[in-house]
């Protein structure tokens, strides 16, 4: 029996398994995907005027973003309340990841508007709010969307390490895979994961065309 | 004592002894110790070299600069005793590139301000109608189009009829034509010439373009490195005799072989 053929017959016996996997992958990824929207977009918003706060920001989040994941993931299991063994260490260290990306792009988007449209909005007499959610916000959005898909297709790589901390997912068929040796499992894990990064891409960058400004 | 505070009135927009610099450790002056009026009814056309301060003279009107020293009165009130927002809701502002809203339709940048000042539905599209005409612009046609969809020309028309929305008494304008072709330039010039007399609003318009002025003003003061060298009627200032007018007025010298 050719290996192709161990592949195919493993992926067939193990369907529902492999499907249960799919789904539990996909539910890590969209809660830390939407815990860092729901952080990154506001804080890019709110470090746009406060020079010194941006700085700050922004360096923390790519230090994150320098850290091994596999290390994040064994640093943050002694730290109490966020950390442990299981999955609410792995949402804290996704959202850690995609931070970065979020915040940078909506940061980017917002800031880099032509000068006069922002000019002419502020000698309308259109207050600061009003020019951050009217006129920045809309003309960022496809700019951030991009920093979003960016961490999603970040996050569902990165996720499949989070299976060696216990948090399940595609990542337990490669772990598995690769201390038995076994190609079958490994592609297991390896090929939904690559699938779901496609579609993800896929349908963001869809979204994101839609919602540009030229 | 009647008199005077109908004289008072009548000065819409004033500066008072205004300058303004930079602000970093060199303190480079941009304008320096400006006086002036302008009278209601009045298009004061601002002529200067680039650089001169021209733009940052229209800025301290609107308030998005602030006078260093001395102060600028719009109606009476420095600049620094108004609500900009209420300042700037009654002050039509128009420059070089529109600064239209690219992600609104035609009929959403006209009707911004009006929106702003929580006009009713109704109202403000039978004014952005009514502007689009103003300005020579179809609504029909060209209501619903984004700003990509207009030529440099039509841009600059729905700049004009944004910033006159809410009817403002004051109109600021920056080299609005200046970055049209020639032929649209001058149809633009003649068409807002027209329009600014029916108008009868305050116009403060900032050129470094001796023709528009002369087309447009019913005052021209030359600016020279931040300072007012020249302040006079359009007919009266050709016969002035100061180097700087003398420069622009020979800019006006395009007869063939005149000059190598």
């Amino acid at each position: 029996m050719s290996p192709h053929m161990t592949t195919w017959s493993f992926f067939s016996e193990h369907r529902d398994e492999i499907f249960g996997a799919t789904l539990d992958h996909l539910t890590l990824v969209v809660i830390a995907m939407l815990i860092a929207i729901l952080i990154g977009v506001p804080l890019g918003m709110f470090i746009v005027q406060r020079t010194a706060l941006r700085t700050i920001a922004l360096g923390i989040a790519s230090i994150f973003q320098t850290i091994p994941s596999l290390a994040l993931f064994g640093f943050l299991i002694p730290i109490p309340f966020i950390g442990g063994i299981g999955k609410r260490t792995a949402i804290v260290a996704l959202v850690l990841y995609a931070l970065l990306p979020i915040l940078r792009n909506t940061y980017v988007g917002l800031t880099g508007i032509d000068p006069a449209v922002l000019e002419a909005a502020e000698a309308m007499g259109m207050t600061r709010a009003q020019i951050l959610f009217r006129v920045r916000f809309p003309l960022a959005l496809a700019v951030i969307l991009a920093g979003i898909r960016t961490a999603t297709i970040i996050t569902i790589g990165v996720a499949t390490i989070a299976a060696a901390i216990g948090a399940g997912g595609l990542g337990t068929f490669i772990f598995r895979g690769v201390a038995l040796v076994s190609d079958a499992l490994i592609l297991a894990g390896a090929i939904p994961a690559a699938l779901l990064a496609l579609l993800a891409d896929l349908l963001l960058g869809m979204l994101e065309r839609k919602l540009k400004v030229t | 004592m009647n008199t005077k505070t109908a004289l008072s009135s009548k000065k819409h927009i004033e500066f008072r002894d205004v300058s303004f610099h930079i602000n970093d450790i060199l303190k480079r002056l941009i304008v320096s110790r400006i006086t002036l009026e302008v009278p209601e009814g009045e298009t004061l056309v601002l002529l200067g070299r680039s650089g001169s301060g021209k733009t940052t003279l229209l800025k301290l009107i609107n308030g998005l600069l602030m006078p260093m020293e001395g102060e600028v009165l719009v109606e009476g009130r420095s600049t620094r005793d108004w609500d900009l927002i209420r300042l700037r809701r009654g002050i039509g502002y128009v420059i070089q590139d529109a600064g239209l809203f690219p992600h609104f339709t035609v009929a959403e940048n006209v009707g911004l301000v009006p929106r702003l000042e929580k006009w009713d539905r109704c109202r403000t599209a039978a004014r952005v109608g009514e502007l689009l005409n103003l300005v020579g612009l179809d609504p029909t046609e060209f209501a619903d189009r984004r700003p990509r969809e207009l030529s440099g020309g039509q841009r600059q028309r729905v700049g004009v009829a944004r910033a006159l929305a809410a009817d403002p008494p004051i109109l600021l304008m920056d080299e609005p034509f200046g970055a049209l072709d020639p032929v649209t330039r001058a149809e633009l010039q003649r068409e807002f010439s027209a329009l600014a007399r029916r108008l009868g609003k305050t116009i403060v318009f900032v050129t470094h373009d001796l023709r528009e002025a002369l087309l447009l003003a019913s005052r021209i003061v030359l600016l020279e490195a931040g300072r007012i060298v020249a302040n006079a009627a359009p007919q009266e200032f050709l016969r002035l005799d100061h180097p700087e007018v003398r420069a622009f007025t020979s800019s006006l010298d395009v007869s063939p072989g005149a000059s190598a």
